[in-house]
């Protein structure tokens, strides 16, 4: 299959068929695989979202045993988080950093196709593990929430087993995706291009690339050791033998915190390109965006323990862990300034990518809001694994990543695909989608701090009403989701034409590229006058 | 660290059906792995089978590499790529280290004060242990796994690390051999650093046997063989690893696959050694001596 | 329908009223319960104060956020100041916004530390009265230590408890108000959190250690509250009842428990051989309330986690090997060890299983059996 010979190829031969995709060594192709991967899973994740709040409609057990439900509760949170999110946004960064920094391709194409294959079969590995309970003999469901803490993930059966090998598998696909984001953009910008220079969401990638090459492997770490917990003997959780349940958890969310800003990050850079394109300004304080990014990523690796206040930490500890927390506030809170900054005084239009962006900075503060309440230790002594959690983090992970996802699509798509979308229909799925939204989850802080837990499949009638409106929100919610895969589809099939420059107010060296850029793009670097149409340029 | 000198072409292989092969393989060898471990009989033959598809993708994967490589399909550009993928990849590691040398940490210094009623949270030991005072190394309040003797540090250990820190030094002397041209030097270099990492894994091997037929030293034998095994365990095979990609270095050496100024492959297997090195003084000092 | 209505009638009551009087809410159970303790006092007011900041904050970035939004429009004609990064604001607000935020920040911790203290050290009390608290799969021991009293607390299925369905116990958590209580939390299986808001202490329950929390409650009533740590199936049916009572009134409740336990003592050890049908009865009874949430009052189970004790091999065959498992658990699984049950209650709870639906073994198993066993 390799052609190693002197054949030195730009005669842009497009390999075709199903070997083009599954034998892929472009970056175009390959992000274009990680985007229709997630979106499989988001739909996946949100079957199983959509389960759970028909369990939930009502008081009583309806539908789920509560270890199926429970099962759901996990798959939901990994797929969403592993499956959707993290995928899109690596498609995203396959798809737009190569084109945006002027390099021809990512720096190691063929493992760039590996982090992606891998993920099928991480997501095979996961779906078997909901699966395997339902053959004789097949042990137990997982009923562990996503965090998989034991001593009750070790009386799960054999499924953890498969779901600790689909992390392991995932972690492989985002380290050596992190590994190759990185070293694309140390090696590969264009010529006279500096990394302050470099447009905000490459930043934005390289600190979340840095971020998951640190924390994953720790996961995998703690996974392994549950493993051999579980089959091999060894008492690392099991207090008889001197270990200590609560290790899993410091391990866990020292990898599970930072993942969060792994989350977050990729749609911050989004929106650094979507909010100045659309006040047709440049961009506010782009050296205090990277100066924030890396202290929130800093500050981010120290303040894992505040997910377990609960867990019996000395004063000094927990004192240490709150005012950490709370202080990420400053850097996130820069960061949502200069988007308002950016805005203010610009010349702004509301296309789609742009009402996702001005809904991202209203709501994803007020997610962000909850979580610095969170924060607050004895505060937290109530909110904690409470409906209110969930709510917080769906008001952060839906528009702090979801949605930036959804405005990165909108605002790239014809660019892809050389087609314009259909801005009415987008308009329509943006507003049932926000509305939708906040049906769902607004309500579940006051589910919280009336006192209902969280990852409970039946509730005291006390809590019906808001659970009621929860639910149908969801499915308002969750029907839009059909909207934007029609609207995706018709993109791809075809559309107004999409000029190079698809939007008035966008800068950058993407833009110079036809919509849809040739298979293999700046094969000759970018020229000087093109390296200059950026808005990042520090001031 | 800048791209300044974008000369040439930047190589993008050709379609590559590797990357899937590893997908297949690995997939094949987890499946079976989780299907082994919880005693489904077939589990065991999917996972070698997966394994060696494995082997065959790492030898299918690196053979078209090292014929782009002599036919000078890389550039400079391309060889920096390398060189930063593999130090990252050796900081991923680094890390995965870090989670079980983290865990010894919390284990000694927060878990079993904790138990031993130490401070703020003494009612643990009064109310369910009663007067156990942990010392380690432990076995827990339960005793996991009977009484047990504690892996002495300046036996094999010693010895041990003297080797390794030896094979350190031999492979950087290959290394110049590499530099100045000198094939014999490198080639001789080479099979003393292999040797060394073989001695080293025979000597650990031998002292597995001995603390499980001995000492009653076991994975079973509560945290401390618990953290034990996992940490030098996981060594043991970084160890493995990398002395079978000094076995296929030097296989490479003396087809003279290496010039002193185009000889990535090399560098980064001595990286790697380099780190396997660093992570074992961690474990001496860590896990055998204090 | 009329959920919906309700549900959305709340939640404009909600917006009129969470930030504003503090009654309003309360009646509408959109936030904390009204504190019954002085560290949940504490809590409340914490909780409020940075609820109003947030508010305060998030009416500002929305305020900003829409004016922009209305007047710097291009619809509108207004032109885009290109260099509104280079003003004085543009180049000092890196600084100036850090700084306001770190202030606000500093509020907040500020406060929270001051309540932090008081909610986390227990006072330095003689009159200290200690209860232990254990989780279990899925229910509830609470041992008084210095009463040498136990109670278990299990859920009461709908049938019995209605609109309280998960939120009832049969035997319910009694303390005395104006009391310096400590609990130690600890879990015989998995992890565990008990939670009541009104006295505001959650506290995860972690197999092999303790953790402790303390409160003191400052009015009667009953207060309710559920385990906060998903714990594996029936997470959602592990109530747990707050009795708050006068502190007379709770040493009457003691001594009546002390007493109940010594006849129960007493008729366990009485030199009396049992008859079927006596043992039958309590052992059903006694089968339901401790193991019927796993292996189903049916005694079917729910496998593949909870395995059949109809047919089962071990409650149809030897005797010996039915008493160990019920006597000693099985490590790594759900199944605990029974063994502080007394000699009685074990015989009658193995006669049980070893008789009722269809497994007619016809096994008569006495507590000197039992005894003799241990
Ligand atoms: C994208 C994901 C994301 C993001 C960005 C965040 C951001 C934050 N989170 Fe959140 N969080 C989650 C996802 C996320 N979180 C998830 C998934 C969980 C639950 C996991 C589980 O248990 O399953 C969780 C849980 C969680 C907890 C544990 C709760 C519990 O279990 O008891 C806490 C506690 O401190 C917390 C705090 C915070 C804080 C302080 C931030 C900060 O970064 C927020 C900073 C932002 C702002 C503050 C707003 C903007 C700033 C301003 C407008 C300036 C002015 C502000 C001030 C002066 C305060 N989060
Ligand atoms: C990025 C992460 C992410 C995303 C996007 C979501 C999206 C959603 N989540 Fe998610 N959720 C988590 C991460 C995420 N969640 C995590 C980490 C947890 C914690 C898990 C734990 O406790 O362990 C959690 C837990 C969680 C719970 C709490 C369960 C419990 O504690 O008992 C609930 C309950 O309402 C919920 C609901 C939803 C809903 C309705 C959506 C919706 O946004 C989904 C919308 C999307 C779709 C619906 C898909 C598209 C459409 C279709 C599939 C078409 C079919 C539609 C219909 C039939 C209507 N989630
Ligand atoms: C929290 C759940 C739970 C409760 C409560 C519980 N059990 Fe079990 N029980 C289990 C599980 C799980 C097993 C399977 C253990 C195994 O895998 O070997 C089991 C196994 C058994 C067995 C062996 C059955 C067989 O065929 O393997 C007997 C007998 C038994 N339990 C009796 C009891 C009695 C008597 C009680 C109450 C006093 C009780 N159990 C309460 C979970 C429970
Ligand atoms: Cu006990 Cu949840
Ligand atoms: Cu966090």
């Amino acid at each position: 299959m390799s052609t190693y010979a002197a054949e030195h190829h730009h005669d842009d031969h497009v390999p075709t068929g199903w070997r083009r995709w599954v034998f892929s060594t472009n970056h175009k192709d390959i992000g274009t695989l990680y985007l229709l991967f997630a979106l499989c899973m988001l739909f996946l994740g949100g079957a199983s979202a959509m389960l759970i709040r028909a369990e939930l409609f009502q008081p009583g057990i309806q539908l789920l045993h509560p270890d199926l439900y429970n099962n759901l509760v996990t798959n939901h949170a990994l797929i969403m988080i592993f499956g959707a999110v993290m995928p899109a946004a690596a498609g995203l960064a396959n798809w737009m950093i190569p084109l945006m920094i002027g390099a021809p391709d990512m720096a190691l194409p063929r493992m760039n196709n590996l982090s992606f294959w891998i993920l099928p079969a991480a997501a095979t590995m996961l779906i078997l593990s909901f699966v395997v309970p339902f053959f004789p003999g097949g042990g137990s469901q997982i009923n562990t929430g996503w965090t998989l803490y034991p001593p009750l993930s070790l009386q799960v059966g054999m499924s953890m087993d498969f779901l600790i090998f689909a992390i392991h598998l995932l972690g492989i696909s985002s380290v050596l995706a992190s590994i190759n984001i990185i070293v694309t953009l140390f090696n590969m910008r264009a010529p006279g291009m500096t990394l302050m220079q470099m447009p905000m969401f490459c930043w934005t990638w390289l600190v979340t690339a840095f971020l998951l090459i640190l924390v994953v492997p720790v996961l995998a770490g703690g996974v392994t050791m549950l493993l051999f917990d579980r089959h091999f003997g060894t008492s690392f959780f099991d207090a008889a033998g001197g270990g200590d349940p609560v290790l899993f958890q410091h391990l866990f969310w020292f990898f599970g915190h930072p993942e969060v800003y792994v989350l977050l990050l990729p749609s911050i850079g989004v929106l650094a390109h979507v909010i100045p394109t659309f006040s047709r300004k440049p961009l506010f304080g782009y050296k205090s965006m990277v100066g924030s990014m890396l202290a929130v990523a800093t500050i981010g690796m120290v303040v894992w323990a505040h997910h377990q206040y609960t867990i019996g930490m000395s004063l000094g500890a927990v004192t240490y862990f709150m005012i950490g927390t709370i202080i990420i506030s400053i850097p996130v809170g820069l960061m949502i300034f200069n988007f308002i900054a950016t805005m203010w005084r610009g010349s702004m239009t509301f296309e789609t990518p742009m009402l996702f962006a001005v809904a991202i900075i209203l709501m994803f503060t007020f997610g962000g809001l909850s979580g610095v309440m969170l924060a607050v230790v004895p505060a937290d002594m109530q909110y904690h694994d409470s409906m209110f959690v969930v709510a917080h983090f769906h008001y952060v992970l839906m528009p702090g990543a979801v949605f930036g996802l959804f405005a990165g699509v909108f605002y790239w798509l014809p660019k892809w695909t050389g087609h314009m979308y259909d801005e009415v229909l987008a308009k329509w799925f943006f507003w049932i989608n926000v509305i939708g939204f906040n049906i769902t989850f607004f309500p579940q802080h006051f589910l919280g701090l009336a006192g209902m837990p969280r990852r409970i499949v039946d509730y005291n009638v006390m809590f019906t009403e808001f659970n009621v409106v929860s639910s149908i929100g969801a499915i308002i919610f969750g029907l839009s989701h059909l909207l934007l895969l029609y609207i995706v589809i018709k993109t791809i099939r075809g559309g107004k034409k999409a000029d190079a420059k698809v939007w008035e107010g966008a800068h950058g060296l993407e833009w110079h590229l036809d919509s849809p850029p040739a298979f293999h793009s700046w094969s000759t670097a970018p020229k000087a006058i093109e390296l200059t149409d950026t808005y990042e340029k520090p001031q | 660290m800048s791209a300044e000198q974008q000369t040439e072409h930047y190589y993008i292989p050709d379609p590559s059906p590797w990357p899937v092969v590893g997908m297949v393989s690995l997939l094949t060898t987890l499946v079976g792995a989780a299907l082994a471990i919880n005693g489904v009989d077939i589990g065991s033959y999917v996972v070698i089978a997966g394994l060696l598809l494995f082997g065959y993708l790492l030898f299918g994967w690196f053979s078209d590499v090292v014929k782009e490589n002599l036919s000078d399909c890389y550039n400079h550009q391309v060889d920096t790529s390398f060189r930063m993928g593999m130090i990252w990849f050796i900081a991923s590691e680094v890390f995965f280290f870090l989670a079980f040398f983290g865990a010894l940490y919390y284990i000694r210094n927060i878990a079993l004060p904790w138990l031993g009623g130490d401070g703020y949270l003494g009612t643990t030991n009064e109310l369910l242990y009663d007067g156990y005072t942990p010392v380690w190394p432990t076995h827990g309040p339960g005793e996991m796994g009977g009484d047990f003797i504690v892996m002495g540090a300046w036996g094999i250990p010693a010895i041990n690390t003297f080797i390794l820190l030896t094979s350190g030094a031999t492979i950087t002397w290959a290394h110049w051999g590499l530099k100045l041209n000198k094939q014999n030097h490198l080639v001789w270099g080479l099979a003393s650093t292999i040797g060394l990492g073989v001695i080293f894994v025979i000597l650990q091997a031998y002292e597995y046997g001995h603390a499980y037929s001995d000492l009653n030293l076991t994975l079973e034998t509560g945290i401390y063989g618990s953290t034990f095994y996992m940490l030098t365990g996981f060594h043991g095979f970084h160890v493995t690893m990398g002395a079978i990609m000094l076995m296929a270095i030097l296989g490479r050496s003396l087809k003279g696959h290496f010039s002193p100024h185009n000889h990535f492959a090399f560098e980064a297997v001595a990286w790697y050694w380099h780190f396997v090195d660093v992570v074992w003084l961690g474990l001496f000092i860590f896990v055998y001596w204090l | 329908m009329r959920f919906l209505v309700s549900g959305l009638a709340r939640w404009v009551v909600l917006f009129v009223g969470f930030f504003g009087a503090g009654s309003v809410y309360a009646e509408y159970g959109v936030n904390f319960p009204e504190p019954a303790s002085g560290s949940a006092q504490e809590i409340y007011d914490i909780h409020m104060m940075t609820m109003r900041v947030s508010t305060l904050l998030l009416v500002i970035v929305f305020a900003i956020v829409f004016y922009s939004l209305y007047f710097h429009r291009k619809s509108r004609g207004y032109k885009a100041d290109q260099k509104f990064h280079d003003t004085w604001f543009g180049h000092w607000s890196w600084i100036i916004v850090p700084t306001l935020v770190l202030g606000v920040d500093l509020t907040i911790a500020n406060n929270a530390n001051a309540v932090l203290e008081k909610v986390w050290v227990v006072p330095d009390d003689k009159e200290l009265m200690d209860v232990k608290v254990t989780g279990h799969q899925w229910w509830w021991e609470f041992d008084y230590l210095d009463h040498g009293v136990k109670v278990e607390s299990r859920y009461v299925p709908k049938e019995d408890s209605g609109d309280l369905y998960l939120r009832e116990v049969d035997n319910r958590l009694v303390l005395p108000v104006g009391t310096n209580i400590r609990f130690l939390h600890t879990s015989a299986d998995v992890l565990h959190a008990f939670w009541v808001p009104e006295l505001a202490v959650k506290k995860d329950a972690i197999p092999g250690y303790v953790t402790e929390t303390w409160v003191e409650i400052t009015r009667e009533g009953v207060f309710r509250g559920q385990c906060a740590e998903l714990c594996g199936t029936w997470h959602a049916r592990m109530p747990i009842v707050v009795e708050a009572v006068p502190k007379e009134q709770f040493l009457a409740w003691i001594d009546e428990r002390n007493a109940a336990k010594a006849a129960a003592a007493a008729e366990a050890s009485a030199d009396k051989t049992w008859t079927m049908e006596e043992l039958m009865a309590k052992g059903e009874e006694l089968y339901n309330t401790k193991c019927g949430a796993c292996h189903q009052v049916t005694g079917i189970g729910l496998p593949p986690a909870f395995p059949p004790l109809k047919g089962s091999a071990i409650a149809t065959g030897p005797i010996d090997a039915h008493l160990d498992i019920v006597i000693k658990g099985q490590p790594g699984t759900a199944m605990m060890a029974w063994g502080g049950l007394n000699d009685l209650e074990i015989a009658a709870i193995v006669t049980y299983e070893r008789n009722a639906w269809g497994n007619n073994t016809g096994d008569l198993v006495q507590p000197a059996d039992v005894k003799q066993h241990r």
